[in-house]
């Protein structure tokens, strides 16, 4: 199983019935493939859709229905859409159970950097500091390191996405938790040992007596 | 309201002008006034919106033309284009979070001086902005926003000028139309009053100002 599968199987064990869920680009995008067959789940595009569903057959797109990438969808029964205004609404509001976003940087007190590389990378931080900002629960969903580089760390030294701390990293490797404000490890992967984790994670943990494997 | 020849609409826009424009990544953008906006080389413009899209896409050509001085958007990543004039120091690029940029213009059309949000509190976005508690909770104040001209796309417009909207191309254009001096329209359909149901009219005719003809 390749770390993309990995991070968004272990993040479709989250979801719980009824929930209303944004997924940002990359590997947060992939969950939606891995939820429990028969659960109903929310999924909020915040171009201004709610019930977003999976890619359009060949032919079958349509030009305004559409994902946050401006990528042909499909809506599911029930779905509403709405605009701009109304759809950061339900995101600050606290209207949505949970945000799954991708990560650059997340420090030890569990802060988010994920919108820029200041001089290399400027894709503007779009939805991203509303979401974090908004959602009743965080998830990150990205690769332990980069470039060998871990990237959970001490402090983050790129640009801080929110000071509210995410409540979940989950990586190749490892399921962290942030819920109680320190560094938790949760879970590994199966066939990674807890001194691999240590090993990649820069960030000191807080390790259990007893850490299960992931359940894939 | 008046219903005008897509040309005329153009020529209202004066070089300089700050345009404030619909859509989402390109989806409900009014492209025919954009590519107007080009034949006519309009130039020097400020531009509000959601993205500045893909190269050759909606905003995208105005990115490529050179005819913004400036852009107040939220994202860029998908137009690299803008991110290489916007290091170049050749485009001024603004970037502002989602949810406040649209709710900066709805304050701006709604007869508000601004908003609190927590988004943006000890981030870079909090840089030259006022920082207030109520009741225990930090927000940054956020000024709202106007513009010269907003350009709406909307799925349905009827003879007077009330608008309806197609799912997802919905997004900023009914905020945009209550906060910029002069309201211009590009309808896919032009239809017969009572068409749209009153209670499936999204903007109201009488904040639009000009409907731009099918020719």
């Amino acid at each position: 199983m390749d770390a993309q599968t990995i991070i968004a199987r272990r993040i479709a064990q989250e979801l719980q019935a009824g929930m209303l869920v944004n997924l940002g680009v990359g590997i947060p995008t992939q969950v939606a493939n891995y939820v429990p067959p028969g659960m109903p789940i929310f999924f909020q595009s915040e171009n201004g859709l709610i019930g977003t569903g999976p890619i359009p057959e060949q032919g079958m797109a349509h030009a305004t229905l559409t994902d946050a990438a401006g990528q042909p969808v499909t809506a599911l029964p029930g779905a509403s859409t709405f605009d701009s205004a109304m759809s950061f609404g339900l995101i600050r509001g606290g209207h949505l159970d949970m945000t799954v976003l991708g990560g650059l940087q997340v420090d030890e007190q569990g802060r988010l950097a994920n919108w820029m590389i200041p001089g290399k990378m400027v894709p503007g931080m779009g939805g991203a500091m509303d979401l974090v900002v908004g959602a009743r629960r965080v998830v990150v969903a990205m690769q332990h390191t980069a470039k060998g580089r871990p990237k959970i760390i001490r402090q983050c030294s790129l640009p801080l996405t929110s000071t509210r701390r995410v409540d979940l990293v989950v990586t190749e490797l490892a399921v962290i938790s942030f819920a109680d404000g320190r560094a938790t490890l949760l879970e590994t992967a199966p066939g990674v040992s807890i001194k691999d984790v240590l090993a990649n994670t820069e960030a000191s943990l807080v390790v259990p007596d007893h850490v299960p494997s992931m359940q894939l | 309201m008046k219903a005008i020849p897509l040309h005329d609409a153009v020529a209202l826009i004066p070089d300089g002008a700050s345009l404030m424009i619909g859509g989402f990544m390109g989806v409900g953008t009014p492209h025919r006034v954009i590519d107007e906006l080009l034949r006519q080389g309009r130039r020097g413009l400020t531009v509000y919106g959601n993205d500045t899209a893909r190269p050759g896409v909606g905003i995208g050509k105005l990115i490529s033309a050179r005819a913004v001085r400036r852009a107040v958007v939220t994202h860029i990543g998908l137009n690299p284009e803008t991110q290489q004039q916007m290091l170049a120091g050749e485009t001024e690029v603004d970037l502002v979070p989602q949810g406040t940029l649209i709710e900066r213009i709805r304050a701006g059309g709604f007869g508000l001086g601004g908003i609190l949000t927590p988004t943006g509190v000890g981030t870079v976005v909090e840089e030259g902005k006022q920082r207030l508690t109520v009741d225990g909770r930090d927000y940054l104040v956020e000024t709202a926003l106007r513009a010269d001209f907003a350009l709406v796309n909307c799925s349905m417009a009827d003879y007077m000028g009330n608008l309806a909207y197609a799912l997802t191309a919905r997004n900023f254009n009914p905020v945009i139309a209550m906060a910029a001096d002069t309201v211009i329209v590009e309808a896919n359909h032009i239809v017969p009053v009572g068409v749209i149901p009153p209670d499936q009219v999204v903007t109201p005719a009488p904040v639009v100002d000009y409907l731009i003809t099918n020719d």
